[in-house]
């Protein structure tokens, strides 16, 4: 076994502090007839226990004994160089958080003495990639072909697998997009390496090399570290808006790197048949600088109207929050948390949301919160920037008056 | 068709409290429920059968007591559950996971269709499905929001993109991964509460399915969790009561000044 970890039946007091700290739940105490003074046991349950060692920590007794061996994975990472960021486009547009994961890339590149290349996948491409130079890539790699018109998982990640086993990159960065996260993990799988999704924060470790890769964990209330010790390359997806985006360089220095596509190595299994422009997905929650988004405080669905007023004003994007969405009051492309999407906007506008975890976790990271509530004690009035204290319907039409007067005089 | 479901038992996260003392979560009386986007792979799975005919397999890895989201499943519709569960299981991340559950779809074999939920709301990874989908060597399609149509050869479906949705055929055998957005799923009906009562639950181990438990559980993961650490709460900024009108000129005030307005 790599890991293991027991409880030491001496040591132990019985004292619950480690069934409360460990994230996963793997930890429950029993009674102890036998012991002289009833003590209860703390007790691991190895299917649950992630051995991330909180409850080593915890104990004040040392009664937990965790024994973590590197695992052997064969690998030589010293084969491995250089940080890659997946430049993700969708017929030609570059997304947007490319240009954020080749700021965070640079600096991590930077760190670890190495270069950072930008992978482009596309058909008609070629040209995007001094847009990846002027944004900090040292090396585009180019892999234009007319199979990659439309995004399809099979090729994307055949020529994908391709690139990183010829070229073996240490770090590879990619989109929590819907196309990053539906091809990251088959990538992941195929080279047998480690992927992490979400991450919120990346850091190297310059003697290890390992990328130290922050998520939300269970929920987002705690955050867990991940390595990816004994693999290469170490693999995350990160969402659009955690970092911010790299500056543009015009006319800077790079080298652009044709890969020739050998069309009969890729798989190419599915067919894309057509796409549809959803027009009620113009809610690109993703790109807004201001979302104002209403949750079961609102009271009923014609509240949205006053909700849409003040967005048309702003310039703002609407979200809801679950309550919302499960009312009916809205559509679920509006929802934002854990089940929904996770937004960082300049300004976020919480009208009668109180602000569960599941809901904050998809916009806590927004620069200002604006809270609108009845309830001042809520979690998402005391967390706000600023937490208006009030009704939501004598409140924001004063706000569109004050804005209204604001403007036109 | 035979179509097999990936689900997972999650913790109810939905009625979770927050220790204001500790800042993590009570574990009290914490229900374990079906991952609720699985619920929608429940579905869509069942109506595929009730459409076309076939049977449905549910399927879970996890400690014994996942049992309960099986019987669930078949309440729901689903014909027959397999429980995947062994120590060596233990500790999976995303690519031992999709190794065990592959190795157990191989071991059942003669399958059309693998569902699976876009995510599970404990891990909200999203990895599992497409890594299924690679180590049985059979395409996916993430984000699946709707069946436009299917037959015994192959399937088009429409699937979710930021921008809109793409239409998208696939050969059969295919895994798809879906939405919230593709259907209502059912209540278990009483018939359904009776079948998912008497169901025999298949288990399968490591050594059933022949799994090579160097590549499952905490053998098998590349990812190793460094630390776990509470995160630093957002402190509370200024609060505004009062006036409904005073207030919303206080708040403009504030918005003009960083630019906002």
């Amino acid at each position: 076994m790599a890991n293991s970890i027991k409880v030491l039946t001496d040591k132990c007091m019985g004292c619950k502090v480690c069934e409360d700290v460990c994230p996963f739940g793997a930890i429950s105490m029993v009674e102890r007839q036998e012991h002289p003074k009833k003590l209860k046991l703390a007790v691991i349950d190895l299917n649950k226990c992630a051995y991330c060692g909180s409850c080593v920590q915890s104990c004040k007794f040392n009664a937990i004994e965790l024994k973590k061996e590197s695992l052997q994975s064969g690998v030589d990472k010293s084969l491995y160089k250089g940080v890659w960021v997946y430049a993700e486009q969708r017929r030609c547009e570059i997304s947007g958080v490319v240009y954020e994961l080749l700021n965070e890339g640079k600096r991590l590149a930077e760190k670890l003495g190495t270069a950072l290349s930008a992978v482009l996948v596309g058909s008609n491409i070629k040209s995007k990639a001094q847009e990846l130079i002027d944004r900090g890539a040292d090396k585009v790699y180019v892999c234009d072909d007319s199979i990659f018109a439309e995004f399809q998982d099979d090729p994307y990640t055949s020529v994908l697998t391709q690139l990183i086993e010829k070229e073996k990159p240490e770090i590879v960065l990619m989109g929590a997009t819907n196309m990053g996260c539906s091809f990251a993990s088959r990538v992941a799988t195929r080279i047998r390496t480690g992927l992490t999704a979400d991450c919120v924060s990346l850091e190297v470790d310059p003697k290890t090399r390992n990328l130290q890769q922050t998520r939300p964990a269970f929920g987002g209330n705690i955050m867990a570290t991940i390595l990816t010790p004994e693999h290469r390359p170490q693999m995350a997806t990160v969402r659009h808006k955690v970092f911010k985006e790299a500056k543009i360089e015009q006319g800077r220095k790079g080298e652009i790197i044709e890969y020739k596509v050998n069309v009969q190595t890729l798989l190419n299994r599915t067919k894309f048949l057509s796409s549809i422009k959803d027009t009620s997905a113009v809610v690109n929650l993703d790109a807004a600088n201001i979302i104002i988004a209403a949750g079961r405080g609102l009271g009923k669905r014609e509240g949205f109207k006053l909700i849409e007023e003040l967005a048309d004003l702003l310039g703002a994007a609407i979200g809801a929050s679950r309550a919302a969405v499960d009312s009916e009051w809205i559509p679920y492309s509006h929802q934002i948390g854990q089940t929904g999407k996770t937004v960082a906007p300049k300004v976020y506008i919480a009208c009668g949301i109180s602000g569960q975890i599941q809901h904050m976790i998809g916009m806590s990271s927004s620069d200002i919160i604006i809270a609108i509530n009845k309830d001042a004690s809520c979690p998402m009035m005391q967390s706000a920037t600023y937490a208006l204290e009030g009704d939501i319907y004598e409140i924001i039409p004063c706000i569109i008056r004050e804005i209204k007067s604001l403007k036109g005089g | 068709m035979n179509i097999i479901v990936c689900i997972k038992q999650v913790p109810n996260t939905m009625n979770v409290q927050i220790d204001p003392e500790t800042g993590r979560l009570k574990r009290d009386g914490v229900e374990s429920i079906i991952n609720p986007f699985d619920e929608y792979a429940i579905e869509a799975a069942v109506r595929v059968k009730e459409k076309i005919g076939g049977k449905v397999i549910a399927i879970t890895m996890g400690p014994p007591q996942a049992e309960s989201a099986l019987r669930e499943a078949i309440s729901k519709g689903a014909d027959e559950a397999v429980l995947v569960s062994d120590r060596a299981f233990g500790g999976a991340d995303t690519l031992a996971t999709s190794y065990a559950l592959s190795s157990a779809i191989k071991f059942i074999g003669n399958y059309d269709i693998v569902i699976c939920g876009r995510q599970a709301s404990d891990g909200d990874t999203g990895q599992v499905g497409p890594g299924i989908a690679e180590m049985l060597d059979i395409p996916h399609i993430a984000y699946v929001k709707k069946i436009e149509s299917i037959d015994d050869k192959s399937i088009k479906v429409e699937r979710m993109m930021e921008d809109g949705y793409d239409l998208i055929e696939s050969p059969i055998p295919v895994l798809l991964t879906v939405v919230k957005e593709i259907n209502t799923p059912r209540v278990a009906s009483l018939k359904g509460k009776m079948a998912a009562k008497k169901a025999v639950v298949k288990t399968l181990t490591a050594a059933d399915i022949e799994a090579d438990t160097k590549r499952t559980g905490l053998n098998g993961s590349p990812t190793q969790v460094m630390k776990i650490f509470v995160p630093t709460q957002r402190t509370g900024g200024e609060k505004f009561s009062g006036e409904a009108k005073e207030i919303a000129a206080a708040l403009v005030k504030k918005l003009s000044g960083v630019g906002v307005i």
